[in-house]
């Protein structure tokens, strides 16, 4: 029983971590169509700019923390400015291409800078951190990981319900046509997302990189797990993006606690097989509201 | 006459490089006035506001010739995002609400060209105009009725103080009652407020009630023009327009005559 507890802790936890990631990915995906094939490099540069800043620059974790994401969403901005900007227009495929451009060029640049060696982090958590309820111990990366998702979804739940701009945001995703009629800039919007995007792929990237070490390896192809959990939870919905993320988690924990560690990244893709045949929309894909 | 808030000037468009739709469209809008462009479908009503706008270009249409003047600065084939900054407005035909917002986030929307300014004041306004909307505003645009809808994107342009508002087709697919209801509005709305508005409209009647002045098109050109009496006074467009009869009965389908046709037009 404990062990089931301890499992399924860890799992919502790295699951939540997935699902956040796969946020960036979804509202790229919703405002301007775009499959970003390049979210795992986004989420590795992420974790990698932050070893830098703690390594080779010394600066305290928090500081370090925050500039990385600061770094990041500017990073998002320019590469919509200066990459997908010019291919406004031109056809969705020539488009999804240029995001596997990017993702080989961000990885070729990590493998240059860096190489593919596992890195770790000082261990910078304090042991203070972890949480002890009744006999499960929840380690303090995971309790790091619960506090962080947890008050990123509120802030970006806020942020898509209250203020303008992310109101300005949905409405380009709703119907762009109408957005720009009204003088929403369309174009903002998207360097936005992917701004967000990148800002939310680089946290996770972090966190995923104190909890497995930081290899762009791993890192990169722990951002294609954005593709299970974004179909599973329907490719348009955020809401769905965590669930799928925390059922993804799960599977994941799950499998590697009591079946076999070797098939924990293949029984999610399995599941998602069967929950496909059921709901082809995935779970909470948008159900198109008709009027006739 | 009074000060010309926006002219129009011979301007022709093309979409695609190929398709002329407007073939030297002129008209001009007095500040503060309701200026009705009649017409049937494909006469390019829809294409004169667009150009306006600037919407032609996600469409790849573009304005090839000519020139479109608003407050004494030329301004086609400018971006929307400019167009919009200085108040022009387009509400588009079919009503397309943002589905997924609810009616107070879909009117929300229509502060984009002034981010940032307080807004409450004036969705108190649009309330005043559309109290229907009201007991609606917590729910999805998407479940609501099509006369909601129309009051809700009216609303919506108006969250951006618009200098120039153009309806295109506002009584599209609604019950006659409604129709009257929305037109009521339109006119008070010239009146508060003294907004310029264009008004396209298939339903010339009704136009031709609140406008004061108008243009028919045809074929991409302008064939008519005069103020809202002259053309309801007008014979042709009596009889094309507003289905009556010469001697102004509504006339039966066994009178007409092909060869009866004053006018062609072509």
């Amino acid at each position: 029983m404990d062990f089931f507890l301890q499992l399924l802790v860890n799992g919502v936890c790295v699951g939540l971590l997935y699902g956040i990631s796969a946020m960036g990915f979804v509202m790229i995906f919703k405002s301007s169509s775009v499959l970003n094939f390049a979210h795992g490099e986004l989420l590795a540069l992420g974790a990698f700019f932050f070893l830098a800043l703690i390594t080779w620059a010394k600066l305290p974790v928090l500081i370090a923390f925050i500039l990385t994401l600061v770094g990041c969403f500017i990073l998002g901005f320019l590469i919509e400015r200066f990459f997908l900007r010019p291919l406004i227009g031109e056809k969705l495929i020539f488009v999804i291409m240029l995001t596997v451009g990017l993702a080989a060029m961000f990885k070729g640049l990590i493998l240059l800078i860096w190489g593919g060696n596992l890195h770790t982090y000082p261990d910078f958590l304090p042991e203070a951190m972890a949480l002890k309820l009744g006999s499960i111990y929840i380690a303090p990366v995971y309790s790091a990981t619960l506090v962080i998702s947890v008050l990123f979804l509120v802030l970006f739940g806020l942020f898509f319900k209250k203020s303008s701009q992310g109101i300005y945001m949905r409405s380009v995703a709703d119907n762009q046509k109408a957005a720009l009629s009204l003088g929403v800039h369309v174009r903002r919007v998207f360097a936005l997302s992917w701004a967000i995007a990148a800002l939310v792929a680089s946290m996770s990237g972090i966190v995923l990189g104190i909890i497995n070490g930081v290899n762009v390896h791993d890192l990169s192809s722990i951002g294609l797990k954005v593709f299970p959990v974004v179909i599973l939870g329907g490719l348009d919905s955020i809401g769905g993006a965590i669930i799928g993320g925390i059922i993804i988690g799960l599977l994941e924990t799950f499998t590697g606690g009591y079946i076999s560690p070797s098939l924990r990244d293949v029984v999610p893709y399995i599941v998602l097989v069967f929950i496909l045949l059921v709901k082809p929309y995935g779970l909470f894909g948008l159900v198109e509201i008709e009027r006739v | 006459m009074g000060e010309i808030l926006l002219q129009i000037n011979n301007i022709s468009v093309v979409y695609s490089d190929v398709i002329r739709v407007l073939k030297g469209v002129s008209l001009s809008v007095e500040k503060g006035h309701i200026v009705s462009l009649l017409g049937s479908n494909g006469a390019g009503k829809t294409t004169t506001l667009k150009a306006v706008s600037s919407l032609l270009k996600p469409e790849n249409g573009e304005v090839t010739d000519g020139e479109i003047i608003f407050q004494g600065k030329n301004i086609q084939n400018q971006a929307p995002e400019h167009i919009t900054r200085q108040g022009i407005i387009q509400v588009l035909e079919g009503r397309q609400p943002f589905k997924y917002l609810t009616i107070e986030e879909n009117l929300r929307v229509g502060t984009a060209t002034r981010a940032g300014k307080p807004y409450k004041q004036d969705l108190e306004m649009v309330y005043n105009y559309f109290p229907a909307l009201v007991a609606r505003r917590k729910s999805l645009a998407g479940y609501c009725s099509g006369g909601e809808l129309q009051m809700l994107v009216i609303g919506r342009a108006l969250m951006a103080h618009p200098q120039l508002l153009m309806l295109d087709e506002p009584s599209l697919g609604l019950a006659p009652l409604v129709v009257k209801e929305i037109f009521q509005i339109i006119k008070k709305i010239n009146e508060d407020q003294g907004a310029t508005i264009i008004l396209v409209e298939q339903n010339a009647n009704m136009a031709l009630q609140v406008a004061h002045y108008g243009y028919v098109m045809e074929n991409g050109k302008i064939m008519m023009e005069g103020t809202a009496k002259e053309l309801s006074d007008n014979p042709d467009v009596k009889e094309f327009y507003l289905g009556m009869a010469a001697s102004g009965i509504a006339k039966s389908y066994k009178d007409v005559k092909s060869y009866k046709r004053r006018k062609r037009w072509l």
